[in-house]
């Protein structure tokens, strides 16, 4: 599909251009929140105690400087949401960079070197995929903080989320890229290559690569919303980034406790936040994947 | 009144047509041979009698008289009586054919049950005689196998025999050797002529090979692009081609030539149905081709003994 | 293929996941926590300590504590919690008809739902009906597990006050000591929405699973043929096409109930459910090594089965399949 076509048929689907306009929004807001955001919630100096617990500004007793209201210490939602999302993205993202990092690398050693390298290789992979991602990580991350201690995990604990993630869903790639290499493998260049003593490998990766593009972008694009998916249900279990240093996971964490006693709005906000961003992701990945129709690999 | 009538029949895909006019008669205890290149429409014809489109390919014009009523118009339910009852189909790739989560017996079974009140008792004795009739070894033994334990040639007599459980009317073989070893390929062809000869059944014969059609089939219908262009007796037809593509399918066959002879190939290849020029769809490779034939589409009409959509036809006697 | 074979086969492959998963349950135990502070407090001097040490064999070079470990684990005895003073596994286990009783009330959910919604989105692609359950399931695939604990608590419970927000409510003690909520009204009135919960995360994969499957299938030859043979439709749909869709649907699906666990520790902290992931999370806050290990060592062990499970069902399903794995 040449990029004419794709961008024709991305302009003539409503929902495709809804999904991408709403992950834009939100991406932006993410990223610019340090300019436009009404306040910096890591500041103690822009946070008055006195604010909290403020409602939002259409309900009785709202302020107008906080549209979305405040929570329990008195921060802008409207601020640590835009913060929050941040982190969010950022954890996502990176987790997906160090999955299709380790995916990519084993997928290339177990699909050219064969053998043992590979059995090995996919056989861990099969045990992975069967032990649930979130399951892994809660466990590491348990042991994380139980080992470091809560003070130093909290310091540790964006990078801590990225790696965990990041190990736990590498197969996926893993499989991609080595049933591609099996393709490239029988082709006739190769045989050719090692005839002429030139060095195949490079060659392959030279074909490989591009083939695996697509494949790997629709992967990547769902793998960003489970990442984020894994990173708010963790921070929600408090195994995640620190209240001082919320995601929206721990957004939702602190404020959940106030659905109870009617401050909906702590809790409610960064919830439907994480919705929109999570849907406007899947609905672009099933779109890519619907239009670029890769072989993505499946299970037997 | 012939048992089968197809008449101008279309199937459309969208905005393309993928038949664009297919029509042939058949007799009762007739065998009719449909010929044409891959990608002519053969297979989609035999489906599109049974009205047995798939999705998002429907029907879009002519009819399919069958004792009296059009099943390109019938209900579901009475199309489904029809079907596997009174016209029975083979398919291509026996391999593919067969369920393979369920046993030989019970996909014959069902067969029965969905056009009889009948017992399971019943139904198995029938169905083992059937693979008996097939020639199926050990019947009684491969009534409770799965497909993947049958050979490919064992699958196709399965297939066969399904298909005569209800003795049908009509049997349409879509190419029900090309998968099969050249070795089989005889044995199975020489069953199902057999098998119509002693139960008296017509057979729609779908194939790219013109000589099988010459052995076994009395009539014969050839496609081109999605349109039958000459439809007629086979002896008529092969001894007098009057379209100028039949002519170079049969001058193509090495048998049809003399020894020493050349084989000759008709140059280009068939357009595809998003790609069909105007007019006559064989003109850019047709060596009779002039003006005219870019601009009209040829209609099927009766010349002599036969029927042939050529504005030519007639007048090529000569050029052979 | 034979039956024993596989299971031999298994049984060896379970052995070594449960073994590596025993090499890091003992990991923790000697590099997390001190259990001697944890037995007898700050109070004792170091020369008592030792002798302490000693006796309890923690001094003993690495392998012969790991064999130690290795051994009480088959036994069944996996430490002693330092919170609840009781042995470990007695204390998981204690747990687990609540969290296995949440789990089937959701797989229950799970399949009577997705099969005929997806059965349904396959044969209709382009019906309302097929485009609402669709649209609906990509939604939920993007509301996670706990949002869903949420705001079903924050609708059902805060607002309208119909069904209770937190616990099990009343049990009933079966013969052999398992606490079922099944059999009261109030069980059951407190199992709804953590069941809904967890059921909500697994319950868009399957139907979609379901529907991708079944209309690859609708496109086989077999299928086909079997239309050509004038079969009903009913017989087409569920014999020749959902027949051949369960099989990856099993293999998938499968696997995918075994993390339902997972997803457990989600809704029992939500839900205060008093089940084995709540149990987990507490002592994890409390830094309880024993239970961690425990804990960690029995939901590997439901991993295994589960999957040895999976495939068993998979075989039976698929007479072409050879058993996985018992190839020769």
């Amino acid at each position: 599909m040449t990029r004419r076509e794709f961008s024709a048929r991305f302009f003539r689907d409503p929902g495709a251009i809804f999904a991408a306009l709403l992950l834009l929004t939100l991406v932006m807001l993410a990223v610019l929140a340090p300019f436009i955001a009404p306040q910096n919630p890591y500041d103690p100096m822009q946070i008055d105690i006195m604010n909290s617990e403020l409602p939002p500004y259409w309900e009785p007793g709202g302020e107008e400087q906080f549209v979305f209201g405040t929570d329990a210490q008195g921060r802008g939602v409207l601020s640590t949401v835009m913060y929050g999302m941040g982190i969010s993205l950022m954890i996502g993202v990176g987790a997906v960079m160090v999955q299709a990092f380790l995916g990519i690398t084993f997928g290339l050693l177990a699909g050219y070197y064969g053998g043992w390298i590979d059995s090995f290789l996919m056989r861990l992979a099969d045990i992975q995929l069967s032990l649930s991602t979130l399951m892994v990580a809660i466990i590491a991350l348990a042991i994380f903080q139980a080992a470091f201690g809560p003070g130093t995990y909290e310091s540790l604990a964006l990078y801590m989320l990225i790696l965990v993630i990041g190990i736990a869903e590498w197969p996926q790639y893993a499989r991609t890229v080595r049933a591609n290499v099996l393709v490239e493998k029988k082709k006739e260049y190769v045989d050719a290559a090692r005839l002429t003593g030139m060095p195949a490998r490079r060659i392959m990766l030279r074909h490989i690569l591009p083939n695996t593009m697509t494949p790997l972008l629709v992967i990547s694009t769902i793998q960003v919303a489970n990442a984020i998916v894994s990173e708010a249900a963790l921070s929600f279990l408090g195994l995640g980034m620190p209240v001082n240093r919320p995601s929206l996971g721990s957004l939702i964490r602190s404020g959940f406790e106030f659905i109870f006693s009617g401050q909906w709005w702590i809790t409610t906000i960064p919830a439907i936040v994480l919705v929109l961003l999570i849907l406007s992701i899947n609905l672009l990945g099933d779109w890519l994947r619907d239009t670029l129709n890769p072989k993505l690999y499946k299970g037997h | 009144m012939p048992l089968l009538e197809v008449d101008n029949l279309e199937v459309s895909f969208g905005k393309h047509q993928a038949l664009r006019g297919v029509s042939f008669t058949l007799e009762k205890g007739e065998r009719l041979g449909i010929v044409g290149e891959s990608g002519a429409g053969k297979s989609m014809a035999a489906f599109a009698v049974i009205n047995l489109i798939s999705e998002p390919g429907r029907i879009s014009g002519g009819s399919v008289r069958f004792d009296g009523r059009d099943l390109a118009t019938l209900p579901p339910e009475e199309l489904r009586k029809v079907r596997g009852d009174r016209i029975a189909m083979i398919f291509q790739d026996p391999m593919m054919t067969l369920n393979p989560v369920l046993t030989i017996g019970t996909q014959m079974v069902e067969t029965l049950q969905a056009h009889r009140e009948i017992s399971f008792a019943e139904a198995r004795r029938i169905a083992i005689e059937k693979l008996d009739l097939v020639a199926v070894p050990s019947a009684e033994a491969r009534f409770d196998s799965y497909p993947h334990e049958l050979s490919g040639g064992l699958r196709q007599r399965v297939v066969i025999a399904i298909s005569l459980l209800c003795d049908p009317e009509i049997i349409i073989a879509d190419e029900p050797t090309t998968a099969l070893d050249v070795t089989i390929q005889a044995e199975i062809m020489a069953l199902l002529i057999r098998l119509c000869e002693d139960t008296g059944m017509g057979m729609i014969l779908i194939t790219h090979d013109l000589a099988v059609v010459s052995e076994s089939c009395q009539r014969l219908a050839v496609m081109y692009a999605g349109k039958v262009i000459e439809e007629g007796a086979v002896n008529a037809i092969l001894q007098a081609p009057q379209h100028p593509y039949t002519r170079g399918l049969i001058n193509a066959l090495p048998q049809m030539n003399s020894r020493g002879g050349l084989l000759t190939q008709i140059r280009g290849t068939m357009p595809g149905i998003s790609e069909l020029p105007e007019g006559c769809a064989f003109h850019p490779r047709c060596d009779f081709a002039n003006a005219a034939c870019k601009t009209a589409i040829p209609e099927l009409r009766p010349l002599g003994a036969q029927n042939v959509a050529c504005i030519h036809a007639g007048a090529l006697k000569e050029t052979v | 293929m034979h039956l024993l074979a596989f299971l031999i086969r298994r049984l060896f492959q379970a052995i070594i996941v449960m073994l590596v998963i025993s090499i890091i349950g003992f990991s923790i135990q000697s590099n997390l926590g001190d259990p001697l502070r944890e037995l007898v407090g700050q109070s004792v001097s170091e020369a008592e300590r030792e002798v302490l040490r000693d006796q309890m064999g923690l001094n003993d070079p690495f392998f012969t504590q790991f064999a130690r470990f290795i051994g009480n684990a088959v036994q069944g005895d996996l430490g002693t919690s330092y919170f609840f003073k009781k042995p470990a596994l007695e204390v998981i286990l204690d747990k687990f008809p609540a969290t296995f009783e949440l789990v089937l009330a959701a797989t229950i959910m799970i399949f009577t739902l997705s099969v005929p919604a997806g059965i349904y989105a396959a044969l209709h692609p382009k019906s309302w009906g097929a485009r609402l359950i669709m649209s609906a399931s990509i939604v939920g695939i993007s509301v996670p597990v706990f949002l869903t604990a949420i705001f079903l608590i924050a609708i059902f419970s805060v607002n309208l006050g119909w069904l209770p927000s937190f616990g099990r409510g009343d049990t009933v003690e079966m013969p052999w000591g398992w606490e079922t909520g099944f059999l009261s009204l109030d069980g059951l009135s407190h199992l709804i929405l953590p069941a809904i919960s967890l059921a909500s995360i697994m319950l868009p994969l399957f139907i979609r699973l379901i529907r991708a499957e079944m209309m690859e299938t609708m496109r086989t030859e077999y299928v086909r043929f079997a239309w050509a043979k004038g079969l009903h439709s009913k017989r087409v749909w569920l014999t020749h096409a959902f027949r051949n869709t369960l099989l990856p649907v099993i293999t998938v699906g499968g696997v995918q109930i075994g993390t339902l666990i997972a997803y457990t520790i989600l809704t029992e902290t939500v839900f205060q459910w008093p089940g084995m992931g709540f149990l987990f999370l507490e002592a994890i806050n409390r830094v309880d090594t024993p239970l961690i290990i425990a804990y960690i060592i029995i939901v590997g062990l439901i991993f295994v089965v589960v999957n040895t499970i999976v495939d068993l069902i998979y075989t039976l399903v698929n007479p072409m399949m050879k058993l996985p794995g018992a190839a020769a």
